[in-house]
């Protein structure tokens, strides 16, 4: 969470080299610190190759096919080498492309443990001939074309192709080759220095390669993360977007470079169809994208259009890793949420979190003793600010020993999370996979005799230096080491732990201070594998040991909370990720929005930034900004770095006070519309946070936009990211229908620019009319608190004078909706005049005392009765209505939030 | 569905031993108890609108400032009242009702939530009893010691005050004194440097007188010399014999350069050569010289040094500069020997008697002793010069004192002085790791336990408590910086205590200090308080 140059404080005297290095970047990235395409050896040859005649040729009497799977050998005509292609159909309208070597000389890495399913389905041969093969895809007269000479394949609709491989003929195969093969001895095939690290390269060049054109598109998203715009540039003339997951000190804004996480899926879409590429490969990879549309004027457009003279749009894209296979999954749509949902079979989604940690959480590096805990613990009451974490940094733990506590600042941990569990809050202490090499220290004794550390190049146990001094790192891609991780966090065996204390995973990327670009040495070893082939996933195996440590503490019962920094394809499984070291500058806070949506498009939903900025101190005007932004995003914490004054929300006189204290009470009140989108995330994959375009799919305005977004459905948030701004443009979506803002209940028409004036205490949100939110407007001290309170729903009526939501209510902390079908999840429907609360699942069981306090419907007009009918009885129910803004307020109907019931407006 | 109707407590109040009931709405204080009557309708305490009573407390809101249900959660803006028999009463936000955590000692406020609270007013109560009976007894006593601060800082300060006054006169005095001995010493001096001036003359005539005399032994000498076949006459080969008189330094001395040195004669005699020796003495070589004295050699340029040039060793007064620091009077009394050595720096000695050792050789050349009239015209003036510099002195020194003390009296010691004693003291408190240092309107640093250099953590900067009282806060600013930081600076938190003590300190942010300072100079009057235990009861 820190970059690197607190490491000064910690290795002053241990390295003078360190220190001359980490000073002298200022406060921004020093970008010599990593690498450019041009200075990373298999990204410089693979983009050496220009488009052109693909060398491939498809061997057609080599095709096999079985049920769900198409084989069939390639040949390289330059270098006779074989490769073997591998065609699936799998359910739900996705294509799997996996191309190997034939024969290689030894194994090539696959990526485990990220799918949690590959469901391959029927695949026939419609028909074929000596220039190719066309297969079904099922459905919708979808057909795969294989070409032979050159090879490429064609995905088509009907007479349109959806997507091509190989069209460009970018296919690049290195294949493992003996050194004494080599031809000649170019540079950096069998060794690489960047800076003074030299990586040797004992397996020579692997990488790999390969395009996709996708006619009709201009808009590409995802491939997180890159502190960048929603919309993916196009790269010509640039670097890469680069996919490498790195420890990056002070990261530039709007820029391709890696940061802390990688998932290598990117979305196309236009107003007919959204499809998918996920491109499964752990090692570094680049992406390449170019655009026949790119730079020209609307004008230019329109008059293409006019003329019917021009191309077609169409977006061309470049897939480059360093080394395993090429593993492509094409998932085809046609919808956004067909996408979601195709993605989610194979990676699966987002964990569904404890409803707790959907509150707000209190960081800083560091609350400096048990004393700090209690007294902001206690500053949060006399404010009257709900909070329902408060995280530990690394000076909790003894050196940095994780696991361990300091012994003087935090010698009894038990003592402050029972004064938390008191109040019902919870805590997150911070445990990072670097090891301190120290013989005094349990955690690295069991760990180097179980011989878990991974293995530099010459089989000793690997070194590197991170916040403890000289650390190991713990091979996490090793089963039985995550096993053992896992039972770590036994309470038994994490001493002074609690069921209220949860776990932070930092600098897993891994971030090692004097390695190369800040982190492992590529020849590192992972058992037989190299740390090039896996390095994108070390941080999303270490969220996943520590998640299932949680889940085993509990017996299984608990549900885990686990933040992390580092992630990939998959790790939406295991807990939330935030978007690292940011910087309190408004840039930074409006960047927090892009960086989450193309996260939350990509699988993970749990996604926030540091509220505040972590570097730097915030004016004061960009702290209230941001807690108003964060309160709308999925993971609401604050936090700063140590070099930063203290900024706890009630520092800054009572009128900012009060301003952040709204903020944070509008999260609360929400809460349980963000929980029942999560639960609905983790049932289906749709995101939680997202752009307009996911909802206005044919909308094209809606396509590039990222100052503004939707979370679920039903509420649209414009937030200010202008410092002394005094009014924003809203785009409110949607031709025909109609948003009301959910402070003033002013109703406003879709498909427009909106301009709205702002004081510091504006927080632009819309509710859709046609949608129905539950709230809790009794707000407390903490999410656990209000769980029995009572529900106001707010029902925004459409046009058409229609309404529809869910409500979803379980314990919020264990397994049970899952294990016993221990939840409440209702459909609340209006329609003709009447309010309707019919159960989504008649075989669940779960009962609650919270209840019906209110309902307002938002452009009702005004009913001369309204009626409760219930269990065969109907009980009259008094009501208010306000024709001013055309609001009808029923006045406690009373019923149980779990019950049937409809209200009936007469 | 949570019913929670009208809501009536029974509140048993102990009153002087009496219990009395008093009915009243859940969470309604005595004090508002008027507005709450069940036989009519609610009005909000707001006026903003009427209700029926049974509204009141039927957990919905109604009221816009949420005085319908002062017993519920149900209005985000409301506030319940705990009587907290045996302890204090309070306001909580409604918020806290129900929401399963025990916040009224009297457990009201947890009265459907299943939460198990245990009525803990008693035992608060005497707690609080006991914490304010002592806090009343350390009131009490620290406010004792300060009235005696105040006292003694009244004194201290009259006492500087009239000193200052005091001096104030005195310096007068003195300025008057020294400029009474500047003309002392001026007229003393004037003699002095006519007498000297006549004496130094006198040394040099005499020294004119000897020189000639010597030239001519020389010159006498030299013709010896020169008059090798002992004729009495120099003759033109004799001369040329000596070729370092050469004029045109062209390394030989013909006979016609010989012959013009001799003015143009053959050869000269005794008298003669008295023409001829100015031109050749300069650059004549004695036959002796070589092996014998090498006075001849020091003689052709006597360099005089005049005696009141000879210069003792100086302190360069510019380099120390004057200490502005504050130091206390007591330093400066041990400062004053050394003091005395630098105030006489900047005067030139004029003793006359001093002898450089490199002159020794020239005792002939020495100035006489001054003549018993000139010695006494010296020492008069000696002495009026010495008297002048002294009281100097002492009137400079008075300026410091004079300026010391003003600026201790210019320092803001609270409202009746009575932080002044803490001015010019120190106060440490030892951690774990480093030992904190605050010297009280100077100062606060720190420094490592073992070893290591201080840390500068702000130097004074000005009271900086809330509006209604400043005192209770000092702020030390512009301490040593901090890497990409501000620079360090320190807030110190008076309470009131007996004893004056540093007893925490603490770093909440990064190089922002927070040190915690009891002194009896916070100590406020004591209420009169009665500690006998009784329950406070509201009626």
């Amino acid at each position: 969470s820190f970059g690197l140059w607190g490491i000064t404080l910690l290795m002053g005297l241990l390295s003078v080299f360190f220190v001359c290095l980490f000073f002298s970047s200022a406060f921004a990235v020093d970008r010599g610190n990593f690498k450019t395409c041009d200075q990373s050896a298999f990204c410089k040859r693979q983009r050496a190759f220009k488009p052109g005649q693909s060398p491939y040729r498809a061997l057609l009497e080599t095709l096999e096919l079985s049920d769900s799977r198409l084989t069939l050998q390639l040949i390289n005509d330059n270098n006779k080498v074989h490769l073997l292609l591998e065609l699936y159909r799998l359910q739900g309208n996705m294509t799997r492309v996996k191309i190997n070597e034939l024969k290689p000389l030894k194994p090539r890495f696959e990526v485990p443990d990220v799918l949690i399913a590959e469901p391959p389905t029927d695949l026939s041969v419609l028909s074929k001939d000596d220039n190719g093969v066309v297969l079904s895809l099922g459905a919708e007269s979808q057909r795969l074309i294989v070409s032979a000479r050159p090879f490429r394949l064609d995905i088509m609709e009907g007479p349109e192709v959806l997507l091509s491989l190989n069209s460009r003929g970018l296919l690049a195969f290195e294949h493992l080759r003996l050194r004494k093969d080599t031809n000649k001895e170019e540079d950096g095939l069998w060794e690489e220095t960047f800076k003074s690290h030299t990586d040797t390269k004992p397996n020579g060049p692997t990488s790999i390669s390969l395009d996709f054109s996708l006619p009709g598109v201009e808009h590409v998203y995802g491939i997180p993360e890159h502190a960048d715009d929603l919309k993916l540039k196009t790269t010509d003339g640039g670097d890469p977007y680069r996919l490498y997951n790195l420890d990056v000190f002070q990261y530039e804004l709007y820029n391709p470079m890696a940061l802390y996480g990688s998932i290598p899926l990117m979305l196309a879409h236009n107003t007919q169809r959204t499809m998918g590429i996920f491109w499964l490969n752990a090692a570094e990879t680049w992406v390449d994208i170019s655009s026949n549309t790119a730079g020209k004027t609307v004008f230019g457009k329109m008059l293409d259009f006019v003329q019917g003279s021009s191309e077609k749009p169409q977006t061309d894209v470049r897939w480059i890793s360093e080394s395993g296979i090429i593993d492509v999954f094409i998932m085809l749509g046609p919808k956004p949420s067909d996408v979601f949902s195709q993605y989610a079979s194979l990676t699966g989604t987002q964990s569904f979190p404890p409803l707790a940690s959907l509150g707000y959480h209190q960081c800083r590096w560091n609350y400096n003793d048990q004393e700090d805990v209690k007294s902001v613990d206690q500053g949060f009451d006399q404010h009257d600010i709900p909070y329902d974490f408060i995280w530990l940094d690394i000076e909790h733990a003894d050196g940095k020993r994780y696991f361990t506590w300091d012994p003087h600042k935090f010698s009894q941990p038990k003592e402050m999370l029972q004064g938390l569990m008191d109040k019902k809050r919870k805590m997150v202490a911070i445990v990072d996979p670097h090891i301190k090499v120290d013989s005094g220290y349990k955690i690295h004794n069991e760990i180097t005799s179980k011989d878990f550390y991974v293995k530099n190049k010459d089989g000793g146990n690997y070194e590197g230096w991170c916040w403890p001094g000289n650390s190991g790192y713990p091979d996490f891609t090793n089963p039985e080491m995550r096993a053992w991780w896992a039972s770590m966090f036994a309470y038994d065996q994490y001493e002074g732990s609690m069921e209220n204390l949860f776990t932070w995973n930092d600098m897993n990327e891994p971030s090692v201070f004097n390695g190369p670009e800040v982190t492992m040495h590529k020849d590192a070893l992972h058992g037989k594998w190299e740390h090039r082939d896996i390095h994108n996933m070390y941080g999303l195996y270490v969220q996943m040991a520590t998640a299932e440590g949680q889940i085993q503490r509990s017996g299984g019962a608990e549900r885990p909370f686990v933040l992390t920094r580092a992630f990939f394809a998959g790790s939406q499984r295991f807990g939330a990720v935030w978007t690292g070291d940011n910087a309190a500058e408004w840039d930074h806070l409006k960047i927090s929005i892009p960086m989450c949506l193309s996260l939350g498009l990509v699988g993970v939903s749990f996604c926030g930034a540091d509220v505040g900025g972590f570097f730097k101190n915030p004016s004061t005007e960009l702290l209230v900004r941001w807690y108003q932004t964060g309160a709308y995003q999925p993971f609401f914490r604050a936090h700063a770095h140590l070099d930063t004054t203290r900024r706890e929300p009630w520092l800054f006189g009572p009128e900012n006070t009060a301003l952040i204290r709204e903020a944070v009470r509008q999260r609360y009140a929400l809460l349980p519309y963000w929980y029942q989108l999560f639960f609905q995330a983790y049932r289906t994959g749709m995101p939680v946070m997202r752009p307009l375009w996911v909802d206005y799919p044919k909308d094209t305005a809606t396509f590039t936009i990222d100052d503004e977004f939707l979370i679920g459905s039903d509420l649209l948030v414009h937030p200010v990211t202008e410092e002394g701004s005094r009014g924003v443009t809203a785009y409110l979506p949607g031709a025909g229908e109609v948003w009301y803002d959910v402070h003033t209940f002013q109703k406003h028409n879709g498909a427009q620019n909106l301009y709205i004036p702002v004081t510091l205490s504006s927080i632009p949100v819309f509710q859709r009319g046609g949608s129905i939110i539950p709230r809790k407007d009794r707000v407390r001290r903490s999410s656990a608190c209000m769980e029995n309170d009572p529900y106001t729903l707010y029902v925004a009526l459409s046009p058409k004078k229609f309404a529809e939501g869910k409500l979803y209510i379980d314990d919020g902390h264990s397994f049970n909706y899952d294990t016993k079908k221990e939840f409440i999840h209702r459909s609340l429907t209006f329609a003709n005049n009447a309010l309707t609360s019919s159960n989504l699942c008649p075989d669940c069981n779960f009962l609650t005392s919270s209840w019906i306090e209110k309902v307002l419907i938002l452009g009702a007009s005004k009913p001369s009765k309204v009626v409760l009918k219930m269990n065969g009885k109907e009980t009259p129910v008094d009501f208010e209505f306000d024709s001013s803004m055309s609001v009808l307020t029923l006045r406690k109907p009373g019923m149980n939030a779990g019950d049937d019931w409809t209200l009936l407006l007469q | 569905m949570t019913c929670l109707h009208l809501l009536l407590t029974l509140v048993f109040a102990v009153s002087l031993g009496t219990p009395v009931e008093i009915q009243r709405p859940r969470g309604v204080p005595l004090t508002k108890k008027q507005f709450y009557e069940e036989s009519k309708p609610f009005t909000c305490l707001d006026g903003s609108r009427t209700i029926p009573f049974d509204r009141v407390n039927d957990d919905y809101c109604d009221c816009k400032d949420g005085s319908d249900e002062p017993g519920t959660a149900a209005c985000p803006n409301g506030s319940f009242h705990c009587t907290n028999a045996g302890y204090r009463p309070m306001f909580i936000p409604s918020s806290r009702i129900n929401d399963g955590i025990c916040d009224c000692c009297d457990t009201t406020d947890e009265y459907n939530s299943g939460a198990k609270c245990e009525n803990t007013c008693k035992e608060l109560g005497r707690k609080e009893r006991e914490v304010l009976q002592k806090m009343a007894e350390i009131t009490k006593e620290g406010f004792l010691l300060k009235q005696q601060l105040i006292e003694e800082a009244k004194k201290g300060q009259q006492e500087k005050q009239s000193k200052v006054t005091d001096m104030q006169e005195n310096k007068k005095q003195l300025d008057e004194k020294v400029e009474a001995l500047r003309t002392v010493k001026e007229t003393a001096e004037q003699p002095e440097k006519e007498a000297k001036e006549r004496h130094l003359k006198a040394w040099e005539e005499q020294k004119a007188a000897i020189r000639l005399e010597k030239d001519k032994a020389k010159m006498a000498e030299t013709f010896l010399e020169l008059d090798d076949n002992a004729d009495g006459f120099v003759s033109v080969s004799e001369l040329q014999s000596h070729a370092e008189l050469d004029p045109d330094a062209d390394g030989t001395l013909t006979e016609i350069e010989a012959q013009g040195l001799m003015g143009g004669a053959e050869q000269v005699d005794t008298s003669t050569f008295e023409s001829v020796w100015p031109k050749i003495k300069d650059k004549y070589h004695s036959e002796v010289s070589r092996e014998e004295a090498d006075i001849s050699c020091l003689e052709p340029a006597p360099v005089e040094t005049p005696p009141d040039e000879v210069k003792e060793p100086v302190v360069d007064n510019d380099s120390e500069p004057y200490p502005e620091d504050d130091i206390s009077e007591e330093e400066d009394e041990d400062d004053e020997d050394e003091d005395d050595y630098h105030e006489d720096d900047d005067k030139v000695s004029a003793q006359p008697t001093i002898k450089t050792p490199e002159k020794t050789h020239e005792d002939e050349e020495a100035m006489p002793p001054y003549d018993a009239d000139t010695q006494a015209l010296i020492d008069a003036a000696q002495k009026a010069r010495d008297d002048f510099e002294e009281a100097e002195k002492a009137l400079r020194e008075m300026d410091d004192q004079i300026r010391n003390i003003e600026k201790e009296l210019s320092f803001d010691f609270g409202p009746d002085a009575e932080f002044t004693y803490l001015y010019s003291q120190c106060y440490e408190l030892t951690t774990s790791e480093y030992i904190y240092r605050l010297c009280p309107f100077n100062r606060v640093s720190q420094k490592p336990k073992y070893g290591g250099s201080e840390t500068n953590l702000g130097t004074w900067g000005s009271w900086s408590g809330p509006e209604n009282n400043k005192y209770l806060l000092m702020k030390y600013e512009q301490g040593t910086g901090c890497w990409q930081g501000p620079n360090r600076s320190t807030t110190v938190k008076l309470t009131c205590g007996k004893e004056t003590v540093v007893t925490s300190t603490s770093e909440p942010s990064r190089c922002e200090y927070l040190m915690e300072f009891t002194t009896p100079a916070v100590c406020q009057e004591p209420a009169n308080i009665d500690p006998s235990p009784h329950d406070h009861v509201e009626l």
